[in-house]
């Protein structure tokens, strides 16, 4: 089976590596972006946005538990606004914590990872998303 | 520079009403707005029309379709949740301008099933939410409300008690779809959508419509104006770059940077505000408009919950009609409809639910996608 492709444009994987984000920064005002954009938005500079590979690890800016959604989105589950180190913000699921907003807290410090979704596409490939999950702090 | 005046408003009782199309509804409000200040579809010169989900159905022409097609310029907008108040503010430039003398702004929407909550379109091989986060409404003022609470302390109470003050003013609203009051145990225990927003902090999905005639000075006067209510500003401004803003829509600093520009028109401040109808679209959202909208100091919103000042009876009440949250929010005639609940108050008409001595009264709402829009109305 082929290995799942990455879902958003700004997810890069390669083989035997992990995932990286990358985005873009405008050399000008040094505003980041995921999505795209032809020049800068932050200033209006045109031709200054270069590719940046952003930081892997980040600090929860604001989450939510959701509760209730479409029939075929499993809930509860944890959707988080991640303030990227170096730069970046990002909205993705937050894995491996219990979906209870008593166990979740604002500005803690959360690693990078991927997952497969179940849902596959028309043609049956699967995918690799985006999500986020606890950092282990370091003894 | 000479000012225009509101001398007639209309809106039906918002509810569900799927047996109605929405030129109908739109109709109506506009008879209404007519027959309030007296005038007739022969005395339009344009029509401004705000409607959401099918801003491509020429709606204004099919408005005339049912009670005049007199060949006048009709202008429909859509800006997300502010179409209706992009359809006043663009009705407000041309007759400031001296284009037109008697302008009719409507704004009509027709919701049908969860109109508010299903994306359209979809961008990605398979389908996103639930795989990068939420990208529904309610998450995105449950997160907007969840970085208010780490930055300031506010609690899941204190934006409950937006819900419980919305309801409790609605139950005065003839034309709110609920008027019942939902005290805080009852908004608190109902079920959890998006933490820390439960259902009653959610608005309510309604059709509905709403209707204002504006016209010019000379008009008023010719008019009369026992009833008529000045528009001291009027002011629509979009998202500005922020970082967060990739992930979190920011209707807080345009929010901001209407109501500044709407002050300096009017020549006032938030002080001199004697009720404000704000867009109230989750409680969350609310308890945070009070300090874009300068009514108190950044992260003091949930102090004016507590000391009533708010609330029906204190110095600034808000969203006397019930708000978003209880009264209903049909995207398209928000922004109209919170502009007739202010001329009610200005004209003391407002029964049950008057503001006691209302002079000066701000409207406020907001696009996601992003914009905010702000109008300053004033008794004669």
């Amino acid at each position: 089976m082929d290995s799942p492709l990455p879902l958003v444009p700004y997810l890069t994987v390669r083989e035997g590596r992990a995932p990286v984000l990358e985005g873009k920064r405008c050399s000008h005002c040094s505003a980041t972006f995921l999505d795209a954009r032809q020049h800068c938005a932050g200033c209006g500079e045109r031709d200054c946005l270069q590719s940046v590979e952003l930081g892997r690890t980040g600090r929860l800016h604001a989450f939510s538990v959701i509760y209730r959604s479409f029939p075929e989105v499993a809930v509860p589950y944890v959707s988080a606004v991640v303030d990227l180190d170096g730069g970046g913000t990002l909205k993705a699921n937050l894995l491996g914590i219990e979906p209870d907003p008593q166990h979740i807290e604002v500005g803690m410090a959360v690693a990078l990872d991927v997952f497969v979704p179940e849902q596959r596409d028309e043609q049956g490939r699967a995918y690799l998303a985006p999500c986020f999950r606890p950092l282990q702090e370091q003894p | 520079m000479s000012t225009s005046w509101i001398v007639g408003a209309g809106m039906i009782g918002f509810g569900r009403f799927p047996e109605r199309t929405v030129q109908d509804m739109g109709a109506e409000a506009a008879l209404l707005a007519l027959d309030d200040c007296g005038l007739a579809i022969h005395d339009i010169q344009a029509l401004y029309c705000g409607n959401v989900w099918q801003a491509n159905g020429m709606i204004g022409q099919k408005i005339l379709r049912h009670i005049g097609q007199t060949g006048i310029e009709v202008v429909n907008t859509a800006n997300a949740c502010a179409s209706g108040a992009t359809a006043f503010r663009l009705a407000w430039t041309a007759v400031q301008a001296g284009m037109h003398d008697v302008a009719l702004v409507v704004g009509c929407e027709q919701m049908g099933r969860a109109g508010l909550l299903r994306p359209r379109g979809q961008s990605t091989a398979i389908p996103t939410e639930g795989v990068l986060g939420s990208g529904l409404m309610p998450a995105v003022f449950a997160e907007a409300g969840v970085a208010h609470m780490a930055q300031h302390g506010t609690t899941l109470e204190d934006f409950a008690l937006v819900s419980v003050k919305n309801h409790e003013h609605a139950s005065r609203n003839p034309l709110a779809r609920y008027q019942d009051e939902t005290p805080l145990p009852v908004v608190l225990g109902s079920e959890m959508i998006a933490y820390p927003n439960t259902k009653l902090m959610c608005s309510v999905n309604v059709d509905g419509a709403a209707a204002v005639v504006l016209v010019s000075e000379k008009k008023a006067r010719a008019l009369g104006l026992s009833r008529a209510v000045r528009v001291l500003a009027s002011a629509l401004r979009t998202d500005s770059w922020t970082p967060q803003n990739l992930a979190m829509p920011d209707v807080n600093t345009c929010t901001r940077q209407a109501a500044e520009l709407a002050y300096e028109q009017a020549g006032l401040g938030p002080e001199d505000l004697d009720l404000v109808e704000l867009h109230d679209c989750f409680a969350t959202a609310e308890l945070q408009h009070y300090e874009n909208l300068g009514l108190c100091a950044v992260g003091a919103g949930a102090s004016l919950l507590h000391d009533r000042t708010v609330w029906a009876g204190g110095r600034t009440p808000v969203n006397l009609s019930g708000g978003l949250l209880s009264k209903g929010h049909p995207l398209g005639a928000t922004g109209v409809a919170n502009l007739y609940e202010l001329v009610t108050h200005l004209r003391g008409e407002a029964e049950a639910r008057q503001r006691d001595g209302a002079r000066v009264g701000l409207a406020h709402v907001v696009g996601l996608g992003s914009c905010a829009a702000v109008t300053v109305l004033a008794a004669p």
